[in-house]
């Protein structure tokens, strides 16, 4: 069963009288989380995630715009009557109840037929916690449990009651960036395994690309960009979405385009057919600086990082926006960072041009790997 | 001892000194008094040791009386107070307009002076010749017979010495159950609404054991301010409270010291004693039964 939102827009108001004050969270919003599908929604903090969160759970009313779970509309229905799971930032287990009483919690809920037997009832708990692998802990209060085991009790009793669908505000959020990774990787796996539609919110962007199979990218309660996470992030849609997608972030130069050219610090450094003359923002992934003696962009060497198999190169550069620029390269390429000048040509599929307006792309047809 | 623990030990010297002074030794004192068999003001001897203060004390009717009284003001007031409070500051959390007027409003009774409120409540329930009492006319309007509330019946006595004893402690109840109550994080809330949980059920498995430390800290205090309640009967009742039948042990306490028929330290302090041994059992009885409630 799909999710779909339509022009949802939510409201909040302030604290003065009437308008004053009043804060739009989520501003007609549409996206869809396809039947089985683990989607991420992604923003900086304060983008109105959590508010779409609570309003497909039911814990919050759109000011206008209908939520459809598959062909049911149930913006007027209660959280209990939507069948979702979910998953809080801070898990939010009862503190005073064991593992194995916040499991049942859910299903103790349950009235008259729907209500399984004592029996079935621990049987189906026990079966939730052998999914998250917590059987041994069922015993134990919360705060006996590390992070990354209560985020999975917390799964445990969100999908006790085998919802539809399963959403998660930010679980990754408390745990070390190890525990993060193990624990994400095991997200998914639950998720492929029990095929439940989720949704899964979180503000990092790699945790979001490394186990979604698409992605829904949000800022100031407005929807980016929404796609597969490798064709959002080679072709997004504006200098917001490329910025936030990508680690380390994308180089943003002030350029200019004239008679087909890139023109960066007076030189000509790429190829870019069907652009008229103008001043751009052009973005180049730290991926696509390819080292080259002969090459257009001429910068200077501040220091270089051995990262494992990559080396991280920072250079500056008198267009760049930050001053400077991050180039990702093989440690193989002999270039030092105690050096004069280094150079460099771009990568035609790893340059993006962004009009200095309004931040939207502008396309050009580029030959693909194309140097020159 | 090492040297973090001798260090803890000279910080905590000022505070001990005082409670030894101040606490320790005045206990100590009465208790020796307790037993101090024929004790003489003026002269400052006494016959001999033994337990005849205790037995005096126990075969005086004034302080079954007493006994009694506060007993029945206990098992009355705490739990209602506690009950009321809850309730109250439940429903003051549930709604949004105007809680901080309301709860203003609850507070006023703990700021305004004891006696005072006193006052009121005897001018609310007394019948006197001239008048017969607001409460009174209540009561005829609905056509109910008129009582003295202030000179009548004992369960009369009783019911406004209740009343005005829960009025007077339910403020600070509320306010501590408000502020437990809004201290619980509303995520616990959220999840329970997802997962369709019904208003009570919340309430009981979820929002009571969460409040629980602050309403066991408040049936405790309860019960040792209800046991030492003196004062609440003067000023209902005046000062001769063995005449009106309403005293408690703090007040037989008191007129066994400074009363008219005052002046016998010896049966005051057998009294306290026994006041003391009471309170410390009904306390080790709470902190052992909400010690196993609040581990399991
Ligand atoms: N109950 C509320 N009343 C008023 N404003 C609210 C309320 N809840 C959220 N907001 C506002 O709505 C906006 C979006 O909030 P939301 O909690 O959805 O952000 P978020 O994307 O989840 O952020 P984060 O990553 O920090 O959790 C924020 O500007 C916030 O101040
Ligand atoms: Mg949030």
């Amino acid at each position: 069963m799909d999710i779909r939102l339509q022009d949802i827009t939510k409201r909040f108001a302030g604290r003065g009288r009437r308008s004053q004050g009043e804060t739009v969270a989520v501003r007609e919003l549409s996206f869809q989380v396809p039947d089985g599908s683990l989607v991420g929604l992604l923003g900086p903090s304060g983008c109105g995630k959590t508010t779409t969160l609570n309003m497909i759970c039911g814990l919050e009313k759109p000011t206008t715009g209908r939520i459809f779970f598959g062909d049911k509309d149930v913006t007027d229905l209660p959280p209990e009557l939507r069948g979702v799971g979910m998953v809080f930032q801070n898990y939010a287990l009862y503190p005073h109840l064991t593992v194995l009483q916040n499991i049942l919690f859910p299903l103790e809920n349950l009235k008259g037929a729907a209500r399984p037997s004592r029996q079935e009832m621990r049987r189906r708990a026990t079966e939730a916690a052998a999914l998250v692998q917590i059987e041994e802990l069922l015993d134990r209060k919360p705060r006996e449990l590390s992070g990354g085991q209560q985020q999975r009790v917390a799964i445990a009793r969100a999908l006790v009651k085998m919802p539809r669908v399963l959403l998660l505000d930010e679980p990754l959020s408390n745990l070390d960036a190890r525990l993060r990774l193990q624990t994400r990787e095991e997200i998914c796996k639950i998720q492929k395994k029990t095929g439940i539609t989720t949704l899964f919110v979180t503000h990092d962007q790699e945790e979001a690309m490394s186990i979604s199979d698409r992605i829904v990218v949000m800022k100031e309660g407005v929807l980016m960009q929404e796609g597969k996470p490798q064709q959002v992030y080679d072709d997004p849609a504006s200098l917001f979405v490329a910025r936030f997608l990508g680690t380390p972030p994308i180089n943003v130069f002030k350029a200019r385009v004239q008679a087909g050219e890139l023109w960066l610090a007076n030189r000509p450094v790429l190829a870019v057919p069907g652009v008229a003359d103008r001043e751009v923002w052009a973005g180049v992934r730290p991926e696509g600086f390819i080292p080259d003696e002969a090459g257009p962009v001429v910068c200077t060497p501040e220091r270089a990082e051995v990262l494992g198999r990559d080396l991280s190169m920072v250079c500056s550069h008198p267009d760049a926006r930050d001053g400077a620029l991050r180039a990702i390269l093989d440690p193989a390429c002999g270039l030092r960072a105690d050096a004069e000048t280094v150079r460099f040509s771009l990568r035609a599929d790893k340059v993006l041009l962004f009009d200095t307006e309004t931040e939207q792309r502008i396309p050009f047809a580029a030959d693909k790997g194309a140097a020159r | 001892m090492n040297n973090g623990s001798k260090k803890a030990w000279l910080y905590l010297l000022p505070a001990l000194i005082l409670l030894g002074a101040f606490l320790v030794y005045p206990l100590i004192d009465v208790l020796i008094y307790s037993f101090e068999e024929g004790y003489n003001f003026a002269s400052q001897t006494y016959w001999g040791i033994g337990g005849y203060n205790y037995s005096y004390v126990l075969h005086d009717p004034y302080f079954l009386q007493a006994l009694k009284n506060t007993l029945i003001l206990v098992a009355i007031t705490v739990p209602l107070s506690t009950g009321l409070a809850l309730l109250i500051s439940t429903g003051l959390s549930s709604i949004r307009p105007l809680r901080q007027l309301y709860q203003t409003v609850y507070f006023l009774p703990y700021v305004t002076n004891t006696l005072a409120v006193g006052l009121v409540f005897m001018v609310l329930f007394q019948k006197t010749e001239y008048t017969d009492g607001l409460v009174n006319l209540m009561l005829q309007w609905f056509g109910g017979p008129t009582i003295d509330f202030i000179d009548g019946p004992y369960w009369a006595k009783m019911f406004v010495l209740c009343f005005y004893t829960i009025w007077v402690v339910m403020p600070f109840k509320i306010l501590v159950l408000t502020s437990a109550l809004a201290s619980v994080n509303p995520d616990y809330y959220k999840a329970a609404r997802v997962d369709g949980t019904s208003r009570t059920r919340i309430f009981f498995r979820i929002t009571l054991p969460m409040i629980s430390p602050m309403l066991v800290y408040l049936v405790i205090t309860g019960f040792i301010g209800a046991f030492k309640a003196y004062s609440d009967a003067v000023a209902l009742f005046g000062t001769d409270l063995n005449a009106a039948g309403m005293n408690t042990i703090v007040g037989y306490v008191y007129d066994m010291l400074y009363g008219d028929s005052g002046g016998y330290p010896s049966y005051a302090s057998a009294a306290a004693i026994l006041l003391f041994a009471i309170v410390l059992t009904i306390t080790c009885i709470n902190l052992l039964v909400s010690r196993r409630r609040l581990e399991d």
